[in-house]
């Protein structure tokens, strides 16, 4: 009898390593799901802090796609090995601060070396040729493959009939013909091969699922980098990077004002960690001044504070100043106007 | 049969589901983990991440403020 062969496959969470690993599935090969956080993962994190996603159906996609296959599936934290990846990106960036290309070779070389310690024969991704303009394109494709040293244990099955012959379909562990040739922007192959296998409810999520491809939040990286005149970040910068206004006055503060009750609630937890203020006589956020404010510099953060709160249109406004070590004082302040902040100071 | 505790406080999913995970593999078939944690978002996770392992949910209590979640190791 043949040995029972076993492929690893990267889960995202996403269409295509569900269909990915669902192909290798259907030809009788052992399959394991292998998920790697970083840190900048969007699920997750932003439903837990933001009240108004509460709406949205909070559910782990990595673990709805592992249980939609019925097969285990392995959650690795790679927050601090994920730094160099972002920090010092070999091939650089894509549009925003998403180090797609060597992200890429990172996880896939994580994932050789899981199936090593683990005795697995196989790994699988849901890259498409063409489907990412970084890193899924005809090109980039061997370059994943040699850098993270998988080399020929590297299966792509969605788009494998226009990829050379791996060792899995060589040794007939696979079965080429029963592959795909899936190529482009175009999702139509794989919405066919969705409705073909009987998967509904899958996560599309519009911008992705990694922090690292939004604008807005690649700024405030890039700014938090610039501010600290160095690139480096631990797990509370990352996370508080997802939360709140980011107001910047000057290069030695900036200031984080939630947005709403679930931010404010999820800001708290960092109140020892940061001077922190909320106004006193009106209803107000709570805001967070990150660096080495002045008095003078409180004073703005006290106003940016009453600016987002109810007494923005009052004269003034008693705002409670909050020490890490929990002093306070009370300061009264003219609310910041509108056209009184310049647009710069938005991160 | 041993019975543990995992703090899982202030972490966000999936950093709860990991550390159950990380915990669970020194355990035994049999022995029980009660996690902590402090993001609702674990009410969903760990059990669908014990579904897909193979090991057991014997209860879940939640207030406003705490979720706790008792796994028998499969
Ligand atoms: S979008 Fe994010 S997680 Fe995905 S490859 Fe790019 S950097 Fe990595």
């Amino acid at each position: 009898m043949s040995k029972q062969r076993k492929a690893v496959a990267l889960i995202s969470g996403g269409l295509d390593s569900l269909l990915a690993a669902k192909t290798i599935i259907e030809q009788g090969v052992h399959v394991e799901g292998i998920n790697f956080f970083t840190g900048f993962c969007v699920e997750g994190h932003t439903h837990a802090i933001r009240k108004k996603d509460k709406a949205t159906p909070k559910r782990n996609n990595a673990l709805w796609s592992a249980e939609q296959l019925g097969i285990k599936l392995h959650i690795v934290d790679v927050i601090d090995e994920y730094k160099d990846v972002l920090i010092n990106p070999k091939h650089g960036y894509g549009a925003n601060m998403n180090p797609c290309l060597d992200c890429k070779i990172f996880m896939v070389h994580k994932a050789k070396e899981w199936i090593e310690e683990n005795d697995f024969d196989f790994i699988i991704t849901g890259e498409v040729i063409g489907q990412r303009p970084m890193s899924q394109r005809k090109d980039t494709m061997p370059v994943i493959a040699n850098e993270s040293g998988a080399d020929d244990l590297l299966l792509r099955p969605l788009c494998a009939q226009n990829l050379p012959m791996t060792l899995p379909e060589r040794e007939g562990w696979v079965d080429r013909e029963k592959l795909h040739n899936f190529s482009g922007r175009t999702r139509k192959p794989q919405m066919a091969l969705a409705a073909q296998f009987g998967f509904n409810d899958f996560a599309q999520p519009a911008g992705g699922c990694c922090f690292l491809t939004d604008k807005s939040y690649s700024d405030k990286l890039v700014d938090l980098w610039t501010s600290r005149g160095r690139k480096e970040y631990d797990l509370d910068d990352v996370m508080l990077l997802k939360v709140g206004r980011h107001i910047r006055p000057k290069s030695n503060f900036k200031v984080i004002i939630a947005r709403e009750e679930g931010e404010a609630r999820f800001l708290q937890g960092y109140k020892k960690e940061f001077i922190n203020m909320n106004c006193a006589s009106h209803k107000g956020p709570l805001a967070m001044v990150d660096g080495e404010p002045s008095e003078a510099d409180l004073l703005v953060a006290a106003q940016l504070t009453a600016r987002y709160g109810q007494g923005r249109e009052a004269e003034f406004v008693d705002v409670t100043i909050r020490e890490k070590d929990g002093t306070e004082k009370v300061v009264t302040v003219t609310p910041m106007k509108a056209d009184e902040i310049p647009l710069q100071w938005m991160i | 049969m041993s019975k543990e505790v995992l703090n899982a406080k202030r972490l966000l999913c999936p950093l709860p589901v990991i550390r159950t995970q990380d915990k669970v593999k020194t355990m035994a078939t049999g022995d029980i983990l009660q996690v902590v944690c402090t993001d609702p978002g674990v009410m969903q996770d760990i059990p669908a991440w014990c579904r897909i392992n193979g090991h057991k949910v014997i209860e879940t209590v939640s207030d406003d403020m705490e979720y706790i979640i008792v796994l028998e190791v499969g």
